[in-house]
């Protein structure tokens, strides 16, 4: 499959390094976002997590990798693309609070006895302000889905505040580009919760980089 | 949505939202404990309390102080509303009504026009479908609340506009403090669903009236019922 015929082919060019499953799963979650469009990623991420029989733990896990490929975004691509006004000040102030989202899932994941995942290793495909602007788009949207895809999977209420503490946070982040791009506000209407359920994994396999 | 299963042995008692919309007096005598109550102060963010519960040492809320403020809205919330997820479903049906009533009265107004009109439009038109998605699920769990008057300032567009962005918030909030406390799964998932649906409301109305798309920093905080309903209740007919 060629990147032009992709929904969102700059999704499928972020490549994710790291041997551990949650940077799997993400990485597989990501290529079926850039088939679908990214209001099929959600319910992708919840049905991998579901499918595996996913603890807290997973969960929890997965979402920082999530956060951290966010983090590595904004506080990297975010410094070299040449952003400028707006942008610039948006890009800044969200990869600070995805900064502070790795840092309270890491202190979660080791205060349940858990090991938090390293951090992956991400490239973007990314080159000016219009393009981070895009990605940044849809990859705070793939952030929606993925936690209210696995929010009702949390077992312990703490964690399910705290998810949804965090997840209205990306909520935010993606309104607020929506805005200053001119993007779709609520790209899936009134209910963020995407009800299809595909076998998108499947389809998305051979899109995985090793 | 199936048809409700409920049995007459676990059916979730009235909640204080149902009582409020269909009688007056039961209104008044509630929305006084409401009042009374918000004194017990902001409750802690459910990050607060999960990282202090984790033994975090830089979370810059006090554990003890939050526990305390969480606990005394907890219980007011409690006692106030009944239990069970019918009461939790009909306040958010309550506030999708007002929220409803609002947008229509502001799309009338003759205060907007072109963008700012249609944007407001269509977050009018999503939180109708939100008031129908709830009607159905509380009718599968029982009675629904019933809808309430809304009355709403309309003096100026930046009034307006201020005051749209004041309940969207109010209603991000509204969802956040009652995610933990949701026991359906499927309930909770279109819980989750419309809550983020008021964030990028929320986040939109707050970048045109200048303010901050996330005042509260990294971490949304959560209000809970009597905090919430306190803050409507000028908005009650």
């Amino acid at each position: 499959m060629s990147n032009s015929d992709l929904a969102h082919p700059e999704l499928g060019a972020v490549e994710v390094g790291g041997m551990n499953r949650a940077s799997f799963i993400l990485r597989g979650a990501l290529a079926a976002g850039a088939v679908y469009g990214a209001a099929a990623v959600g319910p992708q991420v919840s049905s991998a997590l579901a499918a595996s029989g996913s603890s807290d733990l997973d969960i929890l896990n997965f979402a920082l990798t999530l956060e951290y490929l966010e983090t590595a975004f904004y506080k990297t691509k975010g410094k070299t693309v040449g952003l400028m006004g707006e942008a610039k000040a948006l890009a800044s102030e969200f990869g600070d609070q995805e900064a502070e989202h790795v840092a309270a899932l890491t202190k979660a994941i080791s205060a349940a006895g858990g090991m938090p995942v390293k951090k992956p290793t991400f490239s973007f495909p990314v080159t000016d302000q219009a393009s981070f602007l895009k990605l940044a788009y849809t990859l705070e949207n793939v952030g929606v889905g993925a936690y209210n895809g696995a929010g009702p999977a949390l077992t312990n209420k703490a964690y399910l505040a705290a998810a949804g503490s965090i997840v209205q946070v990306e909520a935010r982040h993606a309104a607020a580009i929506a805005l200053l791009t001119g993007s779709p506000i609520t790209p899936n209407g009134a209910f963020d919760k995407p009800l299809s359920k595909a076998a998108v994994l499947k389809a998305a396999g051979p899109l995985i980089k090793k | 949505m199936t048809e409700s299963m409920t049995t007459e042995g676990d059916r979730p008692v009235e909640g204080a939202v149902e009582r409020l919309a269909r009688d007056d007096l039961e209104r008044k005598r509630f929305l006084k404990m409401a009042g009374r109550r918000m004194g017990a102060g902001a409750a802690a963010t459910g990050l607060a309390a999960f990282i202090a519960a984790c033994g975090s040492s830089s979370s810059s809320s006090d554990p003890t102080t939050s526990s305390t403020a969480s606990t005394a809205t907890g219980s007011a919330a409690a006692t106030s509303s009944g239990s069970g997820d019918l009461a939790i479903v009909n306040y958010a049906l309550t506030l999708e009504y007002l929220e409803s009533q609002f947008y229509a009265k502001v799309a009338a107004s003759g205060l907007f026009k072109g963008k700012t009109l249609s944007l407001l439009k269509s977050f009018g038109a999503e939180e109708n479908q939100h008031v129908t998605a709830l009607k159905q699920v509380a009718t599968s769990l029982g009675t629904p609340a019933k809808e309430p008057m809304g009355k709403f300032p309309l003096k100026s567009a930046a009034s307006v506009a201020a005051l749209a962005a004041t309940v969207e918030n109010l209603g991000a909030a509204a969802y956040l403090g009652q995610a933990g406390k949701i026991q359906s799964k499927e309930i909770l998932a279109s819980a989750l669903a419309i809550h983020t649906i008021e964030a990028r409301h929320a986040a939109t109305l707050n970048t045109l009236v200048k303010k901050s798309p996330t005042p509260q920093g990294a971490f949304a905080k959560p209000m809970t019922m009597s905090e919430v309903l306190a803050v409507v209740k000028p908005f009650i007919a």
